[in-house]
């Protein structure tokens, strides 16, 4: 990660002249790096910066061009998380960031698998299939998909809509995943096979043990895909108050609060905490998941 | 070995693949083959959620293309968003990219706090850039006034409201960054060193070297981008309902576009026929253009040799 892209030439010169050229250019170079990366790290941090002073100001404050709050209002996330619904937004939040995870690892594994290791007929073209799905944006089918879980099964104001298809495949996952597996060498696969294994007994005990950095990787995209969603929560659950997730709720809390930015920040401070400290966390299993495939869509 | 044998390893082996394939084969019939077969059904339809489906010909495609007065300004602002948001949203991940490798103090730090608004949430993400812009007292334009630079409405003016979504994409170009980064550290050192000593420019090792090599990248990276700008939804609902003030609740109708039609984009058109108006025929007509418009660039993308996503190997 450190690689430099052109190192200063350091045995070259002869002269001890032009080496000292060279050593003050490196120099320079690097004031001038650093300095770019500075003002860089700025453009990425000020906005969390004046998220968080605002969250902090008074309820008078907030409505002035200051800065810095007067004084440090910690009681304004208590107020937020006082506020009748937050907690239960937080509750199906994590209902469905966390169960959608657990369904679409242990449906997406299998097949990403057989995707990555099986020959069979039609593999190239349900892989093409899988792609196709990856980049379809959701509103493409949303209203036969509306119609069927709200007018047929009745599950309109609730969280299931969203929840159920995660537990057949989730086409990011089966591909980030299949990418992750073919790098795994046949030769595993065929010693297990030699030692007797089944496929079931293979993939669990010889394939997932390797693959761990794939599934963590593909396990935290779901997690953060559910937690970000809107337009999911905003096409079921928009009627029922008691299903809103805090992607969802956060807005409606902006009405209720239309002047209180400081309220609104603080709100928006507790939907933004969670993502940051799991990647904290996680911050190895994640980079590695954005260079295997690009862009989560 | 003998044929019946061979034929029943054949039909296991078929069996085998058929379990481990069964929830995509699952998920792909129910929640992708039947609903994009009944969106083309529906967009002749007449279909209104109550009264049953009534067959109305090609209405529903002449009403989007030539009366919808939304289409054609989403359309537009789409292409704005192509051209002028994904080119600056690579350039921008592309510089990214070069100047973390080329930080050699602290780069763990650099990275992490440049990759770390692409994790904020889209909606908390668009609240938060809503109160940093804000004309009134956003910090933004309280900062410009003090130097004496003008201080533009942003999400309240039409002519700048794009432009507040592009500094909010590019606040988020983390993921590029990170895909050049790992594209630029693939580069081989010894044409650097073969340029260099050829007495090559640092634009042109650049030009010459740096390019060619991440070219596939560059072009994977553009068209992901114009297929994300397909499926750009939140950032722009939400602006828009912020800064117009219109929020859900009370048996408010937030017409999207806020201010005037200039931040609407494709995806809010079927919300808006389908769930407000309640013209679900309609949806699906706009549903099928935004159908195509991803298929053909996804195609562009699968067809690239080099690019990071290949179907064959």
């Amino acid at each position: 990660m450190t690689q430099v892209l052109d190192p200063p030439v350091k045995s070259a010169p002869l002269v001890s002249g032009a080496e000292r050229t060279a050593r003050r250019r490196a120099v320079l170079e690097w004031i001038a790096v650093h300095s770019l990366g500075v003002a860089a790290a700025l453009f990425f941090t000020l906005p969390f910066v004046f998220v968080f002073l605002t969250s902090l100001m008074s309820d008078s404050q907030a409505l002035s061009r200051d800065l810095v709050p007067h004084t440090w209002e910690w009681g304004n996330y208590k107020t937020v998380l006082d506020t009748p619904g937050f907690l239960t937004w937080w509750r199906n939040t994590s209902l469905y960031a966390g169960l959608g995870t657990v369904l679409t690892v242990v449906s997406s594994v299998p097949v990403a698998y057989a995707l990555a290791k099986f020959r069979f007929r039609g593999r190239n073209l349900s892989l093409m299939l899988v792609i196709s799905m990856m980049m379809l944006p959701p509103q493409v089918v949303v209203i036969p998909m509306y119609l069927f879980w709200a007018k047929q099964l009745g599950l309109s104001g609730t969280l299931w809509p969203l929840i159920v298809p995660m537990a057949f495949g989730d086409a990011f996952s089966v591909f980030l995943l299949r990418q992750f597996l073919m790098t795994i060498p046949n030769e595993y696969l065929d010693a297990a096979r030699v030692d007797g294994c089944g496929d079931l007994r293979t993939l669990l005990r010889v394939v997932l043990p390797m693959a761990k950095p794939g599934i963590a990787a593909v396990a935290l995209f779901q997690f953060f895909y559910a937690w970000n969603d809107y337009f999911g929560p905003q096409i079921y659950a928009s009627e029922n108050p008691g299903a809103w997730t805090l992607s969802y709720g956060l807005e409606s809390f902006k009405g209720a609060h239309h002047t209180d930015w400081n309220l609104t920040m603080a709100a928006t401070v507790l939907v933004m905490a969670p993502v940051i400290l799991v990647f904290f966390f996680a911050q190895k299993a994640f980079v590695e998941g954005v260079t295997l495939t690009g862009v989560k869509g | 070995m003998t044929t019946a044998t061979l034929a029943a390893r054949r039909r296991r082996s078929a069996l085998r693949t058929l379990a481990f394939m069964s929830p995509w084969l699952i998920g792909f019939s129910v929640f992708f083959a039947y609903p994009l077969i009944s969106t083309v059904y529906f967009s002749f339809m007449h279909y209104d959620g109550f009264r049953p489906p009534q067959w109305s010909g090609g209405k529903n495609w002449t009403y989007v293309f030539e009366h919808y007065p939304l289409f054609w300004p989403a359309l537009r602002n789409t292409l704005w968003l192509v051209v002028v948001t994904v080119s600056l949203r690579v350039v921008f991940g592309l510089g990214i990219g070069l100047l973390i490798t080329r930080i050699k103090t602290g780069t763990g730090v650099f990275r992490t706090l440049f990759y770390l608004p692409y994790l904020a949430p889209p909606v908390a993400a668009t609240m938060a850039f809503a109160f940093l812009l804000n004309p009134g007292t956003g910090p933004v334009d309280s900062i410009l006034e003090k130097t004496g630079l003008p201080a533009p409405g942003w999400f309240n003016d039409p002519a700048w409201s794009k432009p507040a979504l592009t500094l909010l994409a590019l606040w988020g170009v983390g993921d590029l960054m990170v895909v050049f980064m790992a594209a630029l550290l693939d580069v081989p050192t010894e044409q650097y060193e073969a340029a260099q000593l050829d007495g090559a420019s640092a634009w042109q090792r650049f030009r010459y070297v740096t390019l060619p090599n991440i070219s596939p990248i560059v072009m994977f990276a553009v068209v992901t981008g114009v297929i994300q700008t397909m499926q750009y939804y939140t950032q722009p609902l939400v602006a828009g309902k912020v800064a117009s003030g219109v929020i859900q609740g009370a048996g408010t109708q937030f017409e999207p576009g806020y201010p005037d039609k200039s931040t609407l984009t494709l995806p809010q058109l079927v919300y808006n026929l389908g769930f407000q108006r309640f013209d679900y025929g309609s949806a699906c007509v706009v549903a099928l253009v935004l159908f195509a418009l991803s298929m053909a660039f996804t195609a562009l993308l699968m067809r690239r040799r080099g690019g990071l996503i290949q179907a064959g190997d």
